[in-house]
């Protein structure tokens, strides 16, 4: 199976063990995941709050770039880890539907993107988050077949953050209050699911740089709400979520005035312990938040 | 408590403006206050969500686009998600940060942050975590921003030194021209 891939910026930096995870957990599946060549940043949320057409230019040189990939590789789906990219993605494909917006997006590129046919067929991919291409596509008996070491005992919170599912007309993914594709998945790999009310609340994204303040104060609270409902560990699907979650932790314990110890994974990287994929490809020592607890309840150590 | 002059603030076009921009029918809103209660930044606004829909609504152009509450909303879309009225609410308050640029009324540490961000895609094509933070603190002189992260980061090499620079920079870097050119025309 191929699907074109648009890792986004922070892979190589800030949540590089993301990015390796995911590579390898796919890899395992037997899904080559196709990076789309040169790919440029999607601006994220400084773009989109900047201005929409700048924001869907961006976007629009990754899909057309998405659509050669496709091409190449005969790919039927293009998938991103990071929810912000997705929601920038899939936004201007969704605006770039208008023939007006189109054009003036088109505008700002060196070669305007091709036409919607007359049936209406839009050249320009759809884009799913990787968590969706993984449960609806490859399908979870297929990710609990997979399972070598089923990750009984680990009691998990599911976050999923604010964009996977919302706004749901343009991420049209699970449910936008109590999504529960991330629950199943972990189910599926033999964890138990605690049933956490705050998955879709936000940590504060990118506000920790300039209002630190806030984003210590709403992913605080995430955090001990899920130490409440006797978390092991919470499970992310956003890199900006893991860093308020995981790099920020010290932080938000601070501001709060709480002393917990909460690992936070990527679900990937759930995957890849349940796989028994090489712990050099988990990037487990990445973590700011020590995982060697939860690693001793399934039998593993961070590093091989 | 906030009072409009109705009589002297009405500004129709600024209405007709955001509709537009933001493709929702502002006059939709009921005030039911369910944006605001979903807002997790609320405690920190000074207007909060619902409040700034009452000042579109009123046409009040100033009051809305001088609120520091759309320079700390997480664009989370918790307010779109909970409206009853099928409101894109999310969407009216980037349109209002839109126009406020264009205005010129930006002025709150969020937008150094997402000028700095934009700069490191404009020159590199990606952005460069490093360099935002450089220029983050050199906007805003607070130079001891996250430096209880940096050993972590940098001892697990989570913070590049070097961009990665793409071959297609200049492509991207003409896009930004041609958004300026495009406003300095409008």
């Amino acid at each position: 199976m191929n699907v074109a891939y648009y890792p986004g910026c922070s892979g190589k930096g800030t949540s590089v063990e993301y990015e390796r995870s995911t590579q390898a957990v796919f890899a395992s599946l037997g899904i080559s995941l196709r990076e789309l060549s040169d790919w440029s940043c999607c601006g994220s949320t400084p773009a989109h709050a900047t201005d929409a057409r700048l924001s869907a230019a961006l976007s629009a040189r990754n899909l057309c770039l998405a659509a050669d990939t496709m091409r190449r590789y005969d790919a039927t789906r293009f998938t991103t880890p990071c929810p912000s990219c997705l929601a920038n993605l899939k936004t201007a494909r969704h605006h770039m539907a208008e023939a007006k917006f189109r054009e003036q997006v088109n505008k700002l590129l060196d070669s305007p993107c091709p036409a919607i046919s007359d049936k209406g067929e839009d050249p320009l991919p759809e884009v799913v988050s990787t968590l969706q291409l993984l449960v609806e596509d490859y399908g979870l008996d297929n990710i609990a077949a997979a399972v070598r070491t089923p990750l009984s005992g680990l009691k998990i919170a599911p976050y999923y953050g604010c964009l996977l599912s919302r706004p749901a007309d343009i991420m049209k993914f699970d449910d936008p209050e109590n999504p529960t594709s991330m629950d199943r998945l972990l189910e599926a790999l033999g964890a138990e699911v605690v049933p956490f009310p705050l998955k879709t609340e936000c940590c504060g994204a990118a506000m920790g740089i300039p209002r630190r303040d806030i984003t210590s104060r709403l992913t605080g609270r995430i955090l001990e709400t899920a130490v409440t409902y006797k978390a092991d560990v919470v499970a992310v699907a956003c890199p900006l979520c893991h860093m308020n979650l995981d790099l920020r932790q010290q932080q938000a314990k601070a501001a709060g005035n709480a002393s917990y110890k909460l690992p936070v994974l990527y679900f990937t990287q759930l995957m890849g312990l349940a796989y028994n994929l090489p712990m050099s490809e988990l990037g487990l020592d990445k973590l700011a938040v020590d995982p060697s607890e939860i690693l001793h309840k399934i039998g593993k150590e961070v590093s091989a | 408590m906030n009072t409009s002059d109705l009589e002297s603030s009405r500004d129709e076009a600024f209405i007709r403006a955001v509709e537009e921009e933001s493709g929702q029918r502002i006059s939709d809103c009921y005030q039911c206050g369910k944006c605001t209660a979903g807002c997790p930044c609320g405690p920190a606004y000074d207007l909060q969500v619902s409040q700034i829909m009452r000042l579109i609504q009123l046409g009040d152009k100033k009051a809305a686009l001088e609120a520091a509450s759309p320079w700390l909303c997480v664009s989370c879309s918790t307010c779109t998600a909970r409206c009853p009225n099928n409101i894109d609410v999310a969407r009216v308050m980037d349109t209002v940060r839109h126009i406020a640029r264009r205005e010129g009324k930006k002025k709150y540490v969020m937008n150094a942050f997402w000028d700095s961000f934009l700069q490191t895609v404009r020159y590199c094509g990606r952005t460069y975590e490093l360099g935002v933070m450089a220029m983050f603190m050199a906007r805003t002189g607070r130079v001891w921003t996250d430096l209880d992260l940096a050993p972590g980061m940098l001892t697990k090499n989570k913070l590049p030194f070097i961009p990665h620079i793409i071959q297609g920079k200049d492509a991207v870097g003409r896009i930004f021209e041609r958004f300026n050119e495009m406003e300095r025309r409008d």
